[in-house]
């Protein structure tokens, strides 16, 4: 492709405003560091061989990071992951669960005097680490629409868009991954004895994390 | 828009997520908000589930390392 320094001058800077997302989405998507760099460089090299065809700039965003998904789904990437089929599996499996929810079981509607309550308690004690676990430890196919909405911003027909799937499975995936990430929160939690929900844990000095933060 | 409905619990709960991903149309949306308004129940649910959607935003960011920013900086001035 014959480069105009105009296209390639808007193409770089976006690119490098976008890194730490396509970074940060990448990372959670391979859940490792050396990968997730392999899948940023992959995805920004299709991008620019691609650019030409983009026609609104304005959608540049969405449509990196439609590269960047497909470059991480495209089969011949990762020959032994997961297939259309074993994603379906991952829903079926979910099929008939009721919606895990931290608040649910945290929260006690007569302790009005307890400011915040204690589910605001608990999510004060989650960290950084501890949500990238429980984002870690999510069936594929769940994972990807949770990073795309919840860490990334795009709406449910952006998302649809990308993955050719309807909207109403990209509303239901993301309901089930939402459902799956507070499980894995709450018994992140509970193993590492964080989650009693009683009034006298309410001050967080007498609640310790653990050491280092991971759970 | 249309007329406003008085919604309940479950109607607003069933709707939360949605709200809280701005995917209603505007009637759907002021219904909830009444809802949030009255109902303390609710209310705590939804700002308890806006605030976990808040700390998974965070996550969506990481800053590479720098040498991996010389290797895309290096990388798009190939182009
Ligand atoms: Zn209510």
């Amino acid at each position: 492709m014959k480069s105009d320094p105009e296209d390639r001058a808007f193409f770089e800077q976006s690119v490098v405003q976008l890194l730490d997302r396509l970074f940060g989405a990448a990372l959670r998507l391979t859940r490792n560091r050396a990968d997730a760099e392999d899948l940023v460089a992959e995805a920004v090299a299709k991008a620019w061989a691609q650019f030409a065809a983009l026609r609104d700039r304005n959608c540049f965003r969405g449509w990196l990071f439609r590269i960047l998904t497909n470059t991480f789904l495209s089969a011949c990437r990762r020959p032994h992951t997961v297939s259309i089929e074993a994603l379906a599996e991952a829903e079926a499996d979910c099929e008939g669960e009721a919606a895990f929810s931290i608040f649910e079981r945290l929260h006690q509607p007569f302790l009005l005097w307890w400011d915040g309550g204690p589910e605001q308690d608990f999510l004060n004690k989650v960290l950084r680490e501890d949500i990238e676990r429980a984002l870690d430890a999510l069936p594929e196919a769940f994972r990807l629409v949770v990073v795309l909405n919840d860490l990334e911003g795009f709406s449910y027909q952006e998302i649809a868009d990308m993955l050719g799937v309807p909207v109403g499975t990209v509303r239901s995936r993301l309901s089930r991954g939402r459902s799956a990430l507070q499980k894995a929160l709450w018994e992140q939690a509970r193993d590492a004895g964080l989650s009693a929900p009683k009034p006298e844990s309410a001050d967080p000095r007498s609640v310790e994390h653990t050491e280092g933060g991971s759970l | 828009m249309n007329k406003i409905r008085l919604i309940g619990c479950e109607e607003a709960l069933n709707r939360l997520f949605d709200y809280l991903d701005h995917e209603l149309d505007e009637t759907r949306r002021t219904e909830v908000e009444q809802h949030l308004k009255i109902c303390r129940s609710c209310y705590s649910r939804a700002e308890f589930e806006k605030r976990l959607k808040g700390r998974l935003t965070a996550v969506g960011t990481e800053p590479p390392s720098d040498e991996f920013g010389r290797r895309i900086r290096a990388l798009l001035g190939g182009f």
